[in-house]
């Protein structure tokens, strides 16, 4: 019989199971985290930022230190605390209303100072715990419970590119966006958080990636339908890939 | 920095920008962290990630500063985190000025920010008063897991006065590997948040941190009496700098042979309602004047304290106007 | 042979493994777990490659595998 395991819950990760809706794939970015922290054995030294949103119970998720941040604000948390203790791993886990409405000030300016922690920033374009409102990042003409006649870009102008904004800053970083919608954009996905946390390491930059995600229950859709509507709307508006890497600087 | 508080996250915001220009220059001379936010909501949150793990942390800024900031201190409050927080008050509301004021009290001691939080209030009259209660600040946040303030005001900001320091106490801070999250080795993973969605176990957090008020109340409360003896006829309830103004009106009155008294709070959380009332109570005192540099914030307070025993006058300058002795003065004798 | 062991009661019947599996081996049971979910079943495991993809692809973590030899590079995929 099989007895070798070659695909397990990461020790990063706690057993239990998560509140998300099914087909949500905030589970498959948190053990894309769980995974890094276990490959480079940072478990131990590392404290988590959670952001207000799904995934503020994030916290129960992750095996290791966590702060539970006020929405949008994590950013600054994250810089309290690694300037306290930059020895530290620290990480923000945050989503499109945490990180690009109430929380921009704090995401550009530690970017721009150069804040050596990594972002994890989940993009589903809508608001996901608040129960399906319009976000920065809702595409134009989607219908969302505040924009129930479809984005309107004359009134709300066009979903934020958080990739492109922050890669304008000088401040050399490593900024990507990626996608977990297939499990071959999982595997892609997974390379850019191990480089984003592999730079943390290094104390090299800051490092932030955006991970187009799904949102099953507030866009209407089944998980499968979901994963297509990522693959034929927001990929198209949201490019992927490293747009900025320390190298380059 | 002598409090062992080498974390210092600010903004700038006339009158008391000096102290992050202070420790701009001096905190990496001591291998402390100095950091200019982009902003005061930034800066008080930064506070919150420095005190997660462990380390003595603080912030000053100014009045639209602090309500900038009050978010955080109720997160802060509600997380059981040390942190000071100096206010020098400039007035208000709105942008209002940069001159000194006292229209803060309202927000200082009764929390600016949401829910049933306080924070522990000192009020110092003097820069002397001020250095002694950064120390003691940094003491009672870890005694007490709370933030704690300081509330000067623009005069106390700026003044210049001598300073000793040899009365300033060497830092023991507690050990706090029970909590600070430091990462996990060899221990359970710690959490600090406040999110409490089962309302039992909100209402037993918010009972836990009235507890830790009713302390406040029991051990925390301090107070100075200026020339009140037995046969006081009028007593003045002031602090911070208003109260500065009336001991100068105190002396003068004494020199004529007028009986009155200053009662100064300088905790104004907790406040110190029975030393007030037990004043009021003494049969010589006929009236109190409170005197405050707004239009009236703490006198509610002693109200509170006097319960009706006594008739309470009000006299107030505002908008960054300084009561003289002389105008205090002027009230006494109406009440004499 | 891989062994692919689907955790019943952790899967919310999402059925994105069903479609990652290149062998299509994967299908929903009619039973329900303790969740009310369909859950997802492997109906041919003698033809499971060990390639990792439903795991990879299931945000519940509810997919756990075996093998006979021994994977070289645990995780990283």
């Amino acid at each position: 019989m099989a007895s070798n395991l070659i695909f397990q819950c990461p020790d990063s990760m706690t057993d239990a199971i998560t509140h998300y809706c099914p087909g949500c794939t905030h589970g498959i970015i948190h053990r894309l985290v769980a995974e890094t922290l276990d490959e480079l054995g940072l478990r131990e030294r590392t404290v988590g930022v959670a952001p207000v949103g799904c995934s503020v119970l994030a916290y129960n998720y992750f095996n290791c230190d966590f702060l539970e941040a006020a929405h949008g604000r994590a950013p600054a948390f994250a810089t309290g605390l690694k300037r306290a203790r930059p020895d530290l791993i620290v990480f923000t886990y945050q989503g499109d209303g945490d990180l690009a409405s109430i929380g921009t000030a704090e995401i550009i300016h530690a970017a721009n100072r150069g804040e050596k922690f990594t972002t994890i920033f989940v993009n589903n374009a809508i608001y996901g715990m608040t129960g399906g409102q319009m976000a920065p990042t809702t595409l134009p003409g989607q219908v969302t419970t505040t924009s129930p006649f479809g984005r309107d870009v004359q009134t709300c102008g066009y979903p934020i590119r958080v990739r492109e904004l922050l890669s304008a800053l000088r401040t050399p970083a490593y900024i990507a966006r990626v996608a977990v919608h297939t499990p071959r954009h999982v595997i892609e996905a997974k390379k850019a958080v191990r480089k984003a946390f592999q730079y943390q390491v290094q104390g090299r930059c800051f490092s932030l990636v955006e991970v187009l995600s799904t949102c099953p229950t507030n866009w209407g859709m089944t998980p499968i339908e979901s994963t297509q509507w990522v693959q034929d709307n927001m990929v198209p508006y949201f490019p992927l890939g490293e747009l900025k890497v320390p190298e380059e600087e | 920095m002598r409090a062992g508080a080498i974390h210092y996250f600010a903004y700038p915001i006339t009158p008391q920008t000096e102290v992050a220009e202070y420790l701009a220059r001096r905190m990496p001379e001591v291998g402390g962290v100095f950091l200019q936010a982009e902003s005061e909501v930034a800066a008080s949150n930064m506070i919150f990630g420095a005190a997660s793990a462990g380390v003595r942390v603080f912030t000053t800024s100014s009045s639209p500063g602090i309500s900038l900031m009050s978010e955080a201190m109720s997160y802060i409050a509600a997380a059981e985190l040390p942190a000071v927080f100096v206010n020098i008050v400039r007035n208000g509301p709105g942008l209002g000025g940069i001159l000194p004021s006292q229209g803060d009290y309202f927000q200082a001691t009764r929390g600016g920010g949401h829910g049933d939080y306080r924070l522990l209030v000192l009020a110092p009259s003097s820069v002397q008063e001020t250095v002694e209660h950064v120390m003691l600040a940094f003491d009672l946040a870890d005694k007490y897991r709370n933030p704690v303030m300081v509330l000067g005001d623009g005069l106390i900001g700026q003044m210049m006065e001598p300073v000793d320091f040899s009365s300033v106490p060497t830092p023991h801070p507690p050990d706090k590997s029970s909590w600070a999250t430091t990462g996990c080795k060899s221990r359970k993973p710690y959490l600090i948040k406040t999110l409490f969605l089962d309302p039992q176990q909100s209402e037993e957090h918010n009972r836990k941190l009235a507890a830790k008020y009713d302390e406040m109340r029991k051990h925390e409360v301090r107070f100075e009496k200026y020339n009140i003896d037995n046969d006081c006829k009028v007593v003045i309830v002031a602090f911070g700098t208003a109260a500065r103004v009336c001991k100068t009106a105190v002396d003068e009155l004494k020199r004529n042979g007028l009986r009155v008294g200053l009662f100064r709070p300088i905790s104004l959380f907790p406040f110190p309602y029975e030393p007030l009332h037990e004043i009021s109570e003494t049969g010589t005192v006929h009236a109190l004047l409170v005197v405050e540099m707004n239009t009236g914030q703490m006198i509610d307070d002693v109200r509170l304290a006097v319960a009706d025993r006594k008739p309470i006058a009000f006299y107030g300058r505002q908008g960054g106007m300084v009561p003289s002795p002389e105008e205090v003065l002027g009230e006494i004798h109406q009440l004499i | 042979m891989p062994l692919v062991q689907i955790e019943k009661d952790r899967c919310k019947g999402c059925e994105l493994c069903v479609r990652a599996c290149p062998q299509e081996i994967i299908s929903m049971s009619r039973e329900i777990n303790t969740k009310g979910y369909f859950y997802a079943q492997v109906v041919e495991q003698p033809r499971c490659i060990g390639c990792r993809l439903c795991a990879i692809t299931c945000p519940d973590v509810a997919i756990l595998i075996r093998v006979n030899g021994v994977s070289y590079r645990f995780f990283a995929y």
